[in-house]
C-alpha cells in the first residue's frame, strides 16, 4: 500500500494532465478560428459577396456565385432531405418497434456513417449519367442522401421523448390518430426537430466531396437546376491547392463566410432548442 | 383566363429570355487553362450573351465527360487514343495552341541543366539528392544543395504527364520498361498534387522539390526552370520561339493527333506539345453548336495573339489552314455552319 | 455530425413507445393515409440503401472479375497497365486512423474526465461549446489549415525533431517534408476528437453513481477511484466510442487529400506520402475513363462503405452494452 502524500500527488498530477489535454483539445480550435478570421477578414468586402470569381490574376471578385450555390443546393436538398428524415423518423417513433421498423431503424443507424464520397458516387450515377450533365440537382440529391439518416434518427428520439400522457388524453378526447401525432405530438417536439433540422442544413452547407462530381462547378451565376454549379465549399479547396497567392487569400475570406453561415445555423439551433425545452417545461 | 394567358406569357418571354443567354460547359486539360480563361472572358465580352463555363479537371477528365456527353466539350494536351476514341465516335480534335511541360524546383540554383538521363533517374528515385554527382556533372560551377530532392507528380489523369511521360519513354528505356507512358501512371516516388495548380503549388512550399507543370504556371509563378538536353545535344530554355521550333518540323496527320516530344531542331524544346479542343463532328443542340464552332474559328485566329502574352505559342500556318477546313467540315444537326470570317 | 451521443447512450432506455389502438380502430381515412405516408417513409429509407449498394456492386462488378480477393491485397495501382489493387489504399487508411485515434482517445478521455470528475462545474459549458464548435467545421476548412499551418510545422519544427530524436525508429525516416501520413492522422484526430469526446462524456455518464461512492468508501482518491471502478466499468462504452471515432475517420475525404501527398505506395515511415480510399477516389473518379478504371473506383467505395458499416455497428453494440449497465452490475 502506497503512502498517501504519494496517491495525493498522482491524483494531482492526473488532474493536471486531464487538463493539459483540454488544453491540447482546443489549441487547434483556437489557432483554426484566429487563423480564419484574421486571414480572412481582411478580404471582405461587399464585392466579395456579390461579385464573380476574376481569372487568374486579376484583382478583385468573389464568391457571390458559390454562395447563392451553396444555398440552392442546400434548399433544393432540403426540399427532399427534410420531409423523407422527419418522416422517417416519426414512423420510427410511432410505427417502429415491429420486424421492419428495426430493419429501418438499423439501416439508418449505419447509412448515417457512410462516407459522403460514397454517396457522391451514387449521386453521379443516378443523376448526372442520366441526365448527361453536372447539375445542381445531382448536388442536392447527394446532399439530401446525407441529410436524411441522421435526422431520421433524431427525430425518432425527439418524439419519443414527448410523454404519453400527452398522446393519451387527445387520444381520449377523441382526435383521430394522425391529428394526435401531427398537432400534438410534433408540435410538442417542434423545437428540437428544428435543432435538428438545423443541425443538418449546416452539416450539408459544409459538404465538399459529394459535390466534385454532381455540381462540379461554375464562374457564373447560375439560376438553374440543370446546371453546374459553384458551391463555397469547392470553391474554397480549389482556391487553396492552388499557387497563386491571392487566391489563396480568397480561400481564407471564403472560409471565414462559410463559418459564419454554418455559425448561424449552429446558434440558430441552439436557440431553438432552448426555447422548445423551455415551452416543454411549461 | 387572363392570368393563364399572363402566365404562359411570362413563361415564353422568360424561356426566350433563357435561350438569349447561352451557357456552353466544357471540362478537362489545366496546361491551357489560364489561356482559355482569358480566351473565354474576351470571347463573352464581344458576345454578353455567350457564356464558356470550363473547369480545369485534367485532361483525363475532359476526355471521360466528352465521351459520356456530359459537357459540351473537353479539352486534353494528350491526343485520345484509339481505345478512347473508341468509345466516343464523332469527336474532332481541334489543336488551339502549343505550349511547353517545364521541369520547375524549388531550389535556389539558377539555369539548372538536366539531360535525359538526369531527368529519368530523379523522376524514377534513383537520384535523391541535389548534389548527386550525375547532376554536378551536367552542372559545373553550380552551387548544388545537400538536400533531399521531392518529386512531385500529378494525382489526377493529366494531358501534361501523357506529355512528359511521352518524352521520357522516347528518350529513357529504362523509363520505358519501368513505368511508360499515359495520363496516369505508376510513379516510382513523389507526392501527387491535384492540376497543374496543384504541382506548381505543392513546388512552391516544399524547399528542395521537383516537378513538372506547363510553361505558363512556372512564369506566374516565378519558379525557375530547368534547360533540357534536346535532340540535338544543345541545352535548351523554354520559350515560345523553343516550342514553335519543335512543331517546325513535324508533319501534322489529318486528325492532328501528333507527339511532338523530342523533336529535331537546333533550338526546340524537347517537351512541347499541342492542346487539343474536343468536340463533336457533329453537333446536335443548334444554338450551342453554332456557338462553339464560331467561337473555335475565333480562337485559332484572333485568339491566337493573346497566347504569347501568356507563354504558350500560337499555331502554325499551316495548321490554322488544316483546321480551317477542319472546321467547314463540322455540321450542326446535319447542316454545316457559315464561317466566312470569325464574329 | 455524429448522431446525438446522448441518443446512441440511451439506446436500449427509449421512451416507452405509444399505444396504439386495437386494429381496426384506424377507421379514420385520414388514419390510413397517415400511416402509409410513415410506412413509406420508412421504406424509402431501406429503398435508398438498397439502391446505394446495388449501384456500387454494379459499377465495380468489371473490376472484381479477377477476383475480389486478388483486388484487395494487390498492391499496385496501375492504370497504364490497367491493374488495380486495393492495398495501398487500405493500409493508408489503416495507418491515418490508428494515428488518430491514438492521439484522439486519450486526449478524449482526458476531456471528458476533466469534464466529469475533475474540472471546476464552471468550466464545463465552455469547453462543451468549444469541443461541440469543433465538431461543426467543415472538413475543407480544417484541409485549409492543415495545408498552410500543420504541414508547414511538421516540415519544420515536428518532423526534423523526431528525425532527430528517435529516427532510429523506422516509422520516423525519410526526408521531412511535411505532407504525409502524420499530417493525415493528426488532422484526423482534430477532426473526430468532438465524436469521442462527447460520446466517452456521455458514457462517463451512465456508470452508476454507487461504484464511485464505494470506492470513495474504501479511500480512494479521485483518481484511483476513476481507475479503479470507473474506467473499467467504462471501458466497453470507451472502446465504442473510439470505433465509432474510427469510422468518421474512415471517410474523411477533403482534409485528408489536402495533406496526405496523394501517393499510392506502401510506406513505413510516417514522413511518407500515402493515399487513403476516400481521397483516391476523389482525386480520380471524375475522370476515370475505362469500366475497369471506374469499377476499381467502386470497388474501393465498396471498401469503405463495407468497413463503415462494420465499425458503426460493432460501435453501437458497445455503446449500448454500456448504457445497458445496471442489468450487469445486478448481474
Amino acid at each position: 500500500m502506497r503512502s498517501l502524500p504519494l496517491r495525493r500527488a498522482v491524483d494531482a498530477l492526473v488532474t493536471i494532465a486531464c487538463g493539459a489535454m483540454v488544453l491540447l483539445a482546443l489549441v487547434p480550435l483556437g489557432s483554426l478560428l484566429w487563423l480564419v478570421v484574421s486571414k480572412g477578414a481582411p478580404g471582405l468586402s461587399l464585392s466579395f459577396f456579390g461579385a464573380l470569381p476574376a481569372p487568374v490574376g486579376e484583382p478583385g471578385g468573389g464568391v457571390g456565385n458559390a454562395i447563392l450555390g451553396t444555398a440552392t443546393m442546400v434548399g433544393l436538398a432540403c426540399l427532399v432531405g427534410l420531409p423523407v428524415g422527419i418522416g422517417a423518423g416519426v414512423f420510427l417513433a410511432e410505427k417502429g418497434d415491429g420486424p421492419f421498423g428495426r430493419a429501418v431503424r438499423f439501416t439508418a443507424e449505419v447509412f448515417s456513417g457512410i462516407p459522403s464520397i460514397v454517396i457522391g458516387i451514387v449521386a453521379y450515377g443516378l443523376v448526372v449519367l442520366p441526365m448527361r450533365r453536372f447539375s445542381a440537382l445531382a448536388g442536392a440529391l447527394a446532399l439530401a442522401l446525407l441529410m436524411i439518416p441522421t435526422l431520421a434518427r433524431t427525430t425518432e428520439e425527439l418524439v419519443r421523448l414527448v410523454p404519453g400522457t400527452l398522446r393519451e388524453a387527445s387520444l381520449a378526447l377523441g382526435i383521430a390518430q394522425w391529428k394526435t401525432s401531427l398537432r400534438v405530438v410534433l408540435r410538442t417536439a417542434a423545437g428540437g426537430i428544428l435543432t435538428a433540422a438545423l443541425l443538418a442544413i449546416a452539416r450539408a452547407a459544409g459538404e465538399t466531396a459529394p459535390l466534385l462530381f454532381t455540381a462540379l462547378n461554375n464562374q457564373y451565376w447560375n439560376f438553374r437546376p440543370d446546371q453546374p454549379t459553384a458551391s463555397l465549399t469547392v470553391q474554397i479547396f480549389n482556391y487553396a491547392i492552388s499557387p497563386y497567392e491571392d487566391w489563396h487569400q480568397k480561400a481564407w475570406t471564403a472560409a471565414l463566410v462559410l463559418l459564419l453561415l454554418v455559425g448561424v445555423l449552429n446558434v440558430g439551433a441552439r436557440l431553438a432548442l432552448r426555447r422548445s425545452t423551455a415551452g416543454g417545461r411549461a | 383566363m387572363t392570368k393563364v394567358l399572363a402566365a404562359v406569357l411570362a413563361l415564353a418571354v422568360g424561356g426566350v429570355a433563357q435561350a438569349e443567354n447561352l451557357l456552353i460547359t466544357g471540362a478537362g486539360a489545366t496546361f491551357p487553362f489560364p489561356l482559355y480563361s482569358k480566351w473565354f472572358s474576351d470571347y463573352n465580352k464581344q458576345n454578353p450573351a455567350l457564356r464558356f463555363n470550363y473547369q480545369s479537371i485534367g485532361s483525363g477528365g475532359g476526355i471521360k465527360q466528352i465521351t459520356e456527353k456530359t459537357v459540351d466539350f473537353g479539352a486534353s494536351d494528350a491526343p485520345m487514343t484509339d481505345e478512347e476514341l473508341a468509345k466516343a465516335p464523332g469527336v474532332q480534335h481541334v489543336p488551339t495552341v502549343l505550349g511547353a511541360v517545364v521541369v520547375t524546383h524549388n531550389t535556389p540554383v539558377e539555369g539548372l541543366k538536366l539531360t535525359p538521363q538526369t531527368l529519368s533517374g530523379i523522376f524514377l528515385g534513383s537520384i535523391t539528392k541535389w548534389n548527386d554527382p550525375a547532376l554536378a556533372k551536367d552542372n559545373p560551377g553550380a552551387k548544388l544543395p545537400d538536400t533531399a530532392i521531392t518529386v512531385v507528380h500529378r494525382s489526377d489523369g493529366s494531358g501534361t504527364t501523357a506529355i512528359f511521360t511521352d518524352y521520357l519513354a522516347k528518350v529513357s528505356p529504362e523509363w520505358k520498361s519501368k513505368v511508360g507512358a499515359g495520363k496516369s501512371v505508376r510513379w516510382p516516388a513523389g507526392l501527387g498534387a491535384k492540376g497543374n495548380e496543384g504541382v506548381t503549388g505543392l513546388v512552391k512550399a516544399t524547399p528542395g522539390a521537383v516537378g513538372y507543370v506547363e510553361l505558363a504556371y512556372a512564369n506566374q509563378n516565378k519558379l525557375p526552370m530547368a534547360l533540357l538536353r534536346n535532340h540535338d545535344g544543345a541545352f535548351v530554355k523554354p520559350s515560345i520561339e523553343s516550342t514553335s521550333e519543335a512543331a517546325a518540323g513535324v508533319d501534322v496527320p489529318a486528325d492532328y493527333r501528333v507527339s511532338i516530344t523530342d523533336a529535331a531542331g537546333k533550338n526546340a524544346y524537347p517537351i512541347a506539345s499541342f492542346t487539343y479542343l474536343l468536340v463533336y463532328k457533329d453537333q446536335a443542340d443548334k444554338a450551342k453548336g453554332e456557338a462553339l464552332i464560331r467561337f473555335l474559328w475565333w480562337a485559332v485566329h484572333d485568339g491566337q495573339p493573346s497566347a504569347a502574352a501568356l507563354d504558350y505559342a500560337p499555331l502554325p500556318k499551316a495548321v490554322v489552314g488544316k483546321i480551317e477546313k477542319t472546321l467547314g467540315g463540322l455540321t450542326v444537326q446535319g447542316r454545316p455552319v457559315p464561317l466566312a470570317s470569325s464574329r | 455530425m455524429p448522431p446525438p451521443a446522448d441518443a446512441v447512450a440511451r439506446g436500449a432506455t427509449l421512451a416507452a413507445p405509444p399505444p396504439h389502438l386495437p386494429a381496426g380502430a384506424a377507421a379514420h381515412g385520414g388514419d390510413r393515409v397517415w400511416n402509409g405516408l410513415l410506412v413509406a417513409m420508412g421504406g424509402a429509407i431501406l429503398a435508398v440503401v438498397g439502391l446505394v449498394v446495388l449501384e456500387l456492386v454494379k459499377v465495380s462488378r468489371p473490376a472484381l472479375a479477377a477476383g475480389a480477393t486478388q483486388f484487395l491485397v494487390q498492391k499496385t495501382w496501375d492504370p497504364v497497365a490497367g491493374s488495380f489493387g486495393a492495398l495501398a489504399f487500405m493500409y493508408g487508411t489503416l495507418v491515418t486512423s490508428v494515428i488518430a485515434i491514438a492521439v484522439a482517445v486519450p486526449v478524449s478521455v482526458g476531456l471528458a474526465l476533466f469534464l466529469s470528475e475533475m474540472g471546476p462545474p464552471r468550466l464545463r459549458p465552455v469547453v462543451t461549446f468549444a469541443i461541440e464548435t469543433l465538431a461543426a467545421i467543415p472538413s475543407v476548412v480544417y484541409g485549409l489549415w492543415g495545408l498552410f499551418v500543420l504541414v508547414p510545422l511538421l516540415r519544420t519544427v515536428v518532423e526534423p525533431f523526431l528525425a532527430r530524436t528517435l529516427g532510429f525508429l523506422p516509422i520516423f525516416r525519410g526526408a521531412p517534408i511535411g505532407l504525409g501520413y502524420l499530417a493525415a492522422g493528426l488532422i484526423l484526430a482534430v477532426m473526430i476528437l468532438p465524436t469521442v469526446a462527447s460520446v466517452t462524456s456521455e458514457v462517463l455518464k451512465t456508470v452508476p453513481a454507487s461504484l464511485r461512492e464505494a470506492a470513495f468508501a474504501l479511500g480512494a482518491t479521485r483518481w484511483e477511484a476513476i481507475r479503479l471502478a470507473v474506467l473499467p466499468y467504462a471501458r466497453p462504452g470507451i472502446l465504442g466510442a473510439a470505433l465509432l471515432g474510427l469510422g468518421r475517420a474512415l471517410g474523411e475525404t477533403m482534409a485528408v487529400t489536402m495533406v496526405i501527398g496523394n501517393s499510392p505506395e506502401i510506406s513505413a515511415s510516417l514522413f511518407a506520402p500515402g493515399y487513403t480510399l476516400p481521397a483516391v477516389i476523389a482525386n480520380e473518379f471524375a475522370e476515370a475513363t475505362g469500366d475497369v478504371h471506374v469499377g476499381a473506383l467502386a470497388g474501393l467505395a465498396l471498401v469503405l462503405f463495407g468497413l463503415s458499416l462494420l465499425l458503426n455497428s460493432v460501435a453501437r453494440l458497445l455503446v449500448r452494452l454500456v448504457a445497458r449497465g445496471p442489468a450487469r452490475v445486478a448481474a
